[in-house]
C-alpha cells in the first residue's frame, strides 16, 4: 500500500475524488462499447473498441484504488456494478449519447484532451498510486486524442454535411464541458494537498489545445454558458440510468457472478 | 532488476535462476513469437525476507485482456519448475515502455511479421509527429500506409505495404 497524504479521517474525500476519475473512464468506456459492430468502418470499430478497453482498464485501476482508500473491503466489481445512480460521480458529459459518429468524435476529443492535460500533471501527484495510474494512462490517452483529433479535423474540414454535423454536435455538447472545470471544495482540497492539479490550470491548457484543433477543423467554438450540471456530485442526466441498467444487469441478476 | 548474487546461499541463486528460466518460457498469448521476458514485462525477481519469491509483472496496456492470462501462465510456469513459495505482483510505476522490448524481442517480432517500435513517444507532440511511414517487414519498402491506428490488440496498429500489397502490424511506441 502506497503512502497517502491524508489521515484516515479524510480518506472519504480522496475516495470521492478517485471515483470522479474512475467513473468518467468507466461510463465513457461503456458508451464507446455500444459502437462495437456498428461503427462506419471496421477500422473505426476497432479503434473505438480499443479506446473503450483502455478506458475500462483505467477504471479498473482507479476503482480498485478507491476501494483500498475506502477500506471497507469493496473491490473494483463491487464499486462498478453495485452502486446506485446517485453514487456515480462522473461529469455528465461522459454519459451523453453516442449520436452519430461525428458526435461520438466530438465527445471523445473534449474528454481525451481533458484526460491528457489532467493526467500529465497528475504524474507529479503527492499520492503515489494516483501518480502511477496517471503516468500509465497518459501514454494511452495520447493515442486516443490522436485518433479523435484526426477525425475531428477530417469531418470538420470535410464536406458541408460532415462539417454541419460536427458543428452541431459541438454546439450540443459544449455546455457540458463547463462542469469538467467547475472547481468545487473537493477539487480544491485535492489540489491543496498536491494530490490533483489545479483545475484552472488544466482548463487553460485544455482550452488552448481545443482552440488549435477547432481552428484546424474549421469549427467555431461555442460560447460558455452558466454551469448547470452536477454529475461530479451525483446528479446526473437521464442517460446514466439506461447505461447502468445495461451495465449492471448481470451483476444484479446473478449477484457475485464471476467469469 | 535485482539479481543480487549471494555466494553463501547457493539455494537462493538456484531459485532465482530457475524462476528466470521459467519466465523466459512464457509466451505472450497474443504474440507467441516472443516471451514476456523479451517484451520487458518482468520488472523484478526478488526474494523477500520470509523466503517468498516475488515476481513483479507490468501490463503493457491497462485494459489488455492478455494481462490476466500472462499472470496465470507465470504462476503455472513457476509452479512447474518448483521455485517454492512465490507471489506475482503488478508493477505500475514506472509505466511499461515499448523501449523495454529487448534486442532479441525486436528481432523475433520482425521475423514474425510485426514491425518493432522505433522509440518511445514521451509527449503528445511526438505522438502526433509519429505518423511517418514504417518500412514493410517483408519487402522493406517504405511505400506503406497506416490502415488503422488501432489493430487486433491494444499494442499494435495495422499498416499496408503499397509495394508488395501485404498488410502488416506495427508495434506502437508507448
Amino acid at each position: 500500500m502506497s503512502a497517502m497524504p491524508f489521515g484516515r479521517a479524510e480518506a472519504p474525500a480522496l475516495f470521492r475524488y478517485v471515483l470522479r476519475l474512475g467513473d468518467l473512464s468507466l461510463v465513457l468506456g461503456q458508451r464507446l462499447g455500444e459502437w462495437v459492430g456498428h461503427a462506419p468502418a471496421l477500422e473505426e470499430d476497432l479503434a473505438l473498441a480499443n479506446i473503450a478497453l483502455d478506458l475500462v482498464g483505467q477504471a479498473r485501476l482507479l476503482l480498485t484504488y478507491a476501494g483500498d482508500v475506502e477500506g471497507l473491503g469493496r473491490d473494483e466489481d463491487d464499486i462498478a456494478f453495485l452502486r446506485e445512480h446517485g453514487q456515480y460521480l462522473n461529469p455528465v458529459l461522459a454519459e451523453q449519447p453516442n449520436g452519430d459518429f461525428g458526435q461520438t468524435i466530438v465527445r471523445q476529443v473534449l474528454i481525451d484532451a481533458f484526460q491528457l492535460e489532467l493526467y500529465e500533471r497528475m504524474t507529479a501527484s503527492t499520492d503515489e498510486s494516483l501518480a502511477a495510474i496517471a503516468a500509465k494512462a497518459v501514454k494511452e490517452v495520447r493515442y486516443h486524442l490522436r485518433f479523435s483529433r484526426n477525425w475531428l479535423v477530417r469531418l470538420g474540414d470535410g464536406t458541408p454535411e460532415s462539417h454541419a454535423r460536427v458543428q452541431s454536435a459541438l454546439d450540443a455538447l459544449w455546455p457540458y464541458t463547463v462542469e469538467l472545470f467547475a472547481e468545487d471544495e473537493l477539487d480544491r482540497t485535492m489540489a491543496d494537498a498536491g494530490v490533483a492539479p489545479r483545475l484552472p490550470d488544466v482548463h487553460a491548457a485544455w482550452a488552448r489545445r481545443i482552440d488549435e484543433m477547432l481552428a484546424e477543423a474549421t469549427l467555431v467554438r461555442p460560447k460558455d454558458r452558466a454551469h448547470s450540471w452536477h454529475g461530479k456530485r451525483g446528479q446526473h442526466s437521464e442517460h446514466l440510468g439506461y447505461i447502468l441498467a445495461e451495465m449492471q444487469h448481470l451483476q444484479r441478476t446473478y449477484p457475485e457472478a464471476r467469469w | 532488476m535485482n539479481l543480487a548474487r549471494d555466494d553463501r546461499r547457493p539455494a537462493v541463486d538456484l531459485r532465482l535462476s530457475l524462476a528466470w528460466t521459467a519466465l523466459a518460457s512464457v509466451e505472450d498469448p497474443e504474440i507467441p513469437a516472443v516471451s514476456i521476458v523479451d517484451l520487458g514485462l518482468i520488472r523484478c525477481v526478488d526474494l523477500r525476507p520470509d523466503g517468498t519469491l516475488e515476481v513483479g509483472l507490468s501490463p503493457t496496456y491497462v485494459g489488455c485482456p492478455a494481462t490476466d492470462v500472462i499472470r496465470d501462465s507465470v504462476a503455472e510456469a513457476l509452479r512447474d519448475v518448483g521455485v517454492g513459495q512465490f507471489v506475482v505482483t503488478t508493477v505500475l510505476s514506472p509505466p511499461w515502455s515499448s523501449d523495454w522490448i529487448t534486442a532479441e524481442g525486436r528481432r523475433k517480432l520482425k521475423i514474425y511479421g510485426i514491425v518493432p517500435p522505433e522509440q518511445s513517444a514521451p509527449s503528445m507532440r511526438e505522438v502526433l509527429r509519429n505518423l511517418k511511414p514504417v518500412a514493410c517487414p517483408r519487402c522493406h519498402s517504405t511505400e506503406t500506409e497506416c490502415v488503422s491506428e488501432f489493430g487486433s490488440t491494444p499494442c499494435k496498429a495495422l499498416h499496408r505495404c503499397r509495394a508488395c500489397l501485404e498488410p502488416f502490424e506495427y508495434f506502437k511506441c508507448i
